[in-house]
């Protein structure tokens, strides 16, 4: 049974669980130093033009950007007892949560599809018909269309590892338990809500207090 | 341990964190509509930081893990750290 | 089972082991991935130099004879772009690393053999990319892409250009990602930490680098892409946006990379002074420190690149000093491995040429590093030639010969096959000469004022610029010459032992070219760097120093 999980170079499999969630992290170091340059990019000029980018925050939908917090932590928690799940050998548990995690991660993709079709729609997309003249307002929108550009295609990578998961295990849910990609798959996946927790205040919270 | 138990249990801690995700959650958006100046960037940075690190601790299960993947994780943070001293050392003394 | 493993008949080695074409492109060998690798730097390595060489004979004359302003600003870009992401930052890891590391510490491959053929093929990818900015006409930012030249201005293939390193960077990263979970997770029994090769701990620390600082320069990529393809003001000045942030992202990533082309040169120097100097090398722990130092430091630096861009002066000053602090381990490494010289049976192969002619270069390149960390000697050569001869004394003294030095060492290790000595020798020694004389000159000129970038200047300055197109004329005919001799010796060398140095190290320990999952018996680790000339090779590693 482990044999068909042990793949060379590794000679027991539990130095190969702890390769792969290690790897794992390493690159999940790397993701974090990728979005580490949008945050410094936006710090500084949040720094250059305050009032614009509080005028501009308070544009974004704070409806759509509360409701994909809450789905994205949801599944977040979908897929931490799907690892717990397999873990403890409860393989058939652990994919119909992997099925609800992807639900709610194409539920996010669907809902921002949505929201940027309104945010174009009320001209936030940064160009000659930008519907903001504040200094530094169109400046804000570009960092949230990379960020949230960036975000999704991240969400996009994790629904595609998600998905190879569900079908790897169609016919032995078992599979799951032994195999080291639920692991790093998840971690990879954590990643990405723990990076939105930090967009949702720098897009979705910034300005609420002021008029406009 | 019977098998419904232990079903339940792998429930526990993750749904407590959820819960807990989901209340500071609701607490980070109503405090961005109380007007509190230029302290509502820094709060609703903070408890960001504490959803970061329970995902982290609990889902990501820094917690109880390999010390080598704690040290990995750290320097994230740590880096990003760096970055933002030195650039805005430059920023902050034009 | 020792002597049973050896009645067994031997498993083929590595490059006999399958010869279908497929069986190299789909291959998960780390030897054979690292193969791959070191036949596509070398084809970008002839484009890059190919590029400069008709700037260099551009510059014989002060008129602009040859090529004009715009042709000369593509080729000097390419040349950056090629050689600084398509052959240096990949070299020494990504081929000697990939064949060695897994052998320096007992391990069948990589830890993710399939990720390091992804590894491959994204550098094929973002090679496309190159290429195809080729065809398409080039690209003349130069290879820093500075804004808001890169995004508002020029009219040249921007995108592809920053779409090839973007894809490649990729392959840096996941590299770096393979070679620190190989190294924590791999080790062989008795394989502790502070046994490691010095060539391991390079490695080592060039995949720190590689893993922090490439996705700050992917996602500046992306920036200038979203910037000039899909107008979304981020550095524009005329839209509120802020050039600067652009240097800073940019040197976040690129003055770590010149760490990523240096540290493995230094490791290769490690391993050669140690076997030609028949020493243990002097203070290994502190060799040990002193890289994980400059890895770390080195992120620490990145604003002497904007002395003179409208950064701060206080800023100027941190980074003034924290450059002269990332000195301080360069130079422990310096004296240690001069302290390994000392009273050593030196031999003056190949291998040990290169090596001896990476310390001198390094240093003058590192000395001349002190001169631009200090910001007033700064702001009088910036952007002059002296900065150009000061990061070719790095990158070109340093790196490219620890890059030679490390292929003639492990040549018969790779290939099976001797490489003929003395045409290395004389390949060397007019490598060194070659690259003084092309490169000094640019010192003395860039001091008096030679801006870098021109291709028309002052008379007074032709003598330096002929000095220096002899001086690369010499240099071609060097690099041409390892291709011949060693094309030649893999077809009629002789046959080459496991160990043809009698060095340490596991790697030696395994047939020459060495079988697939590479070690037919368990290796026997003993303490690193165990030299002792008088009394031969010992097993076991309990002797005393």
């Amino acid at each position: 049974m482990s044999d068909t999980f042990l793949k060379p170079p590794f000679e027991t499999l539990e130095r190969q669980h702890q390769a792969v969630s290690f790897g794992m992290w390493v690159f999940l170091v790397s993701e974090v130093l990728l979005f580490a340059g949008l945050f410094a990019g936006y710090s500084v000029y949040r720094n250059l033009y305050p009032e614009g980018f509080l005028v501009a925050g308070r544009q974004t939908d704070i409806v759509y950007g509360t409701v994909n917090t809450a789905i994205l932590m949801t599944s977040s928690l979908t897929i931490a007892v799907a690892g717990r799940a397999a873990r403890a050998h409860f393989g058939r548990t652990a994919r119909r949560l992997l099925i609800a995690t992807m639900t709610l991660g194409l539920t996010f993709l669907i809902l921002k599809g949505f929201e940027y079709r309104e945010d174009i729609a009320k001209h936030l997309l940064p160009g000659p018909s930008f519907a903001l003249a504040q200094p530094g307002a169109e400046i804000f929108f570009s960092y949230y269309w990379v960020m949230t550009g960036i975000h999704a295609t991240h969400v996009t990578g994790g629904l595609i590892a998600v998905g190879r998961l569900v079908i790897a295990s169609r016919r032995d849910a078992t599979w799951l338990s032994g195999s080291a990609s639920e692991d790093a798959t998840a971690l990879y996946w954590h990643l990405v809500d723990v990076i939105w927790i930090v967009l949702y205040p720098l897009l979705y919270l910034t300005g609420r207090t002021g008029h406009g | 341990m019977d098998e419904t138990s232990r079903r339940c249990e792998i429930w526990i801690r993750p749904l407590l964190t959820w819960a807990a995700l989901c209340l500071l959650l609701a607490l980070t958006c109503t405090l961005a509509y109380v007007p509190m100046g230029s302290a509502n960037l820094p709060i609703s940075l903070v408890i960001a930081a504490v959803k970061a690190a329970l995902v982290g601790a609990v889902f990501m299960r820094l917690f109880k893990n390999n010390p080598i993947n704690r040290l990995a994780a750290a320097a994230g943070p740590v880096w990003v750290f760096v970055m933002f001293l030195l650039m805005f050392a430059d920023y902050f003394t034009r | 089972m020792t002597e049973a493993a050896y009645l067994q008949p031997p498993p083929p080695d590595y490059l006999h082991d399958g010869h279908t074409l497929g069986s190299w492109l789909f291959t998960t060998d780390h030897k054979r991935i690292a193969i791959l690798f070191a036949l596509s730097i070398t084809f970008f390595f002839f484009i890059g130099a190919v590029a400069i060489s008709i700037v260099r004979l551009e510059l014989v004359t002060p008129a602009g004879d040859l090529v004009g302003d715009d042709t000369y600003n593509k080729l000097f870009t390419i040349h950056g772009i090629v050689m600084v992401w398509f052959f240096l930052i990949p070299s020494i890891p990504a081929t000697f690393g990939n064949f060695l590391l897994p052998l320096m510490i007992g391990a069948r491959d990589l830890a993710f053999p399939r990720i390091n053929l992804l590894s491959w093929y994204l550098y094929v990818g973002g090679a496309a990319f190159t290429v195809l900015t080729l065809l398409i006409g080039g690209v003349d930012t130069g290879w820093t892409f500075y804004t808001p030249y890169s995004t508002m201005f020029s009219n040249t293939a921007v995108l592809t250009a920053a779409m090839g390193v973007f894809v490649v960077g990729f392959s840096s990263v996941l590299t770096g990602v393979n070679f620190i979970a190989t190294t924590h997770t791999l080790r062989t029994r008795g394989m502790t930490w502070f046994r490691l090769p010095l060539f391991v701990w390079s490695m080592y620390a060039t995949s720190i680098v590689m893993v922090l600082a490439t996705p700050v320069l992917a996602m500046t990529l992306v920036l200038i892409v979203a910037e000039r393809w899909l107008g979304l003001p981020i550095f524009d000045p005329s839209r509120g946006g802020d050039p600067l942030l652009f240097q800073h992202l940019f040197w976040f990533y690129s003055h770590p990379a010149v760490y990523i082309m240096v540290l493995p040169a230094m490791g290769v120097a490690s391993e050669i002074i140690a076997c030609f100097a028949r020493r243990r090398l002097f203070g290994y722990s502190f060799m040990v420190y002193a890289l994980v130092a400059i890895a770390v430091i080195g992120f620490f630096v990145w604003g002497h690149h904007m002395f003179v861009s409208g950064q701060s002066p206080y800023a100027n000053i941190v980074f003034s000093f924290l450059s002269f602090m990332v000195a301080v381990p360069s130079a422990i490494k310096v004296f240690n491995w001069t302290a390994t010289l000392y009273r050593g049976s030196i031999a003056f192969d190949a291998p040990m040429l290169y090596a001896f002619g990476f310390l001198g270069l390094f240093t003058i390149g590192g000395l001349t590093g002190l001169f631009l960390a200090t910001v007033p000697i700064d702001i009088h050569v910036t952007d002059t030639y002296f900065v150009v001869a000061h990061f070719h004394y790095i990158m070109v003294g340093g790196s490219v010969s620890a890059f030679f030095g490390a292929l003639h060492f492990w040549w018969p290790k790779i290939t099976g096959k001797l490489y003929p000595e003395l045409w290395a020798r004389a390949a060397a020694i007019a490598m060194f000469i070659g690259f003084n004389l092309t490169f000094f000159p640019q010192f003395v000129m860039g001091y008096l004022g030679m801006p870098r970038r021109y291709h028309i200047y002052p008379p007074e300055f032709q003598v330096y610029h002929v000095l220096s197109t002899a001086g690369a004329a010499v240099l071609g005919v060097a690099y041409f010459m390892p291709l011949f001799y060693l094309i030649w010796s893999f077809r009629h060398g002789g046959r080459a032992s496991a160990n043809p140095w009698q060095a340490q190290g596991l790697e030696w320990q395994t047939p020459s070219p060495p079988p697939h999952e590479n070690f037919i018996v368990p290796p026997v680790v003993s303490e690193p760097y165990d030299y002792h000339p008088q009394e031969g090779p010992t097993a076991g590693g309990e002797t005393s120093a």
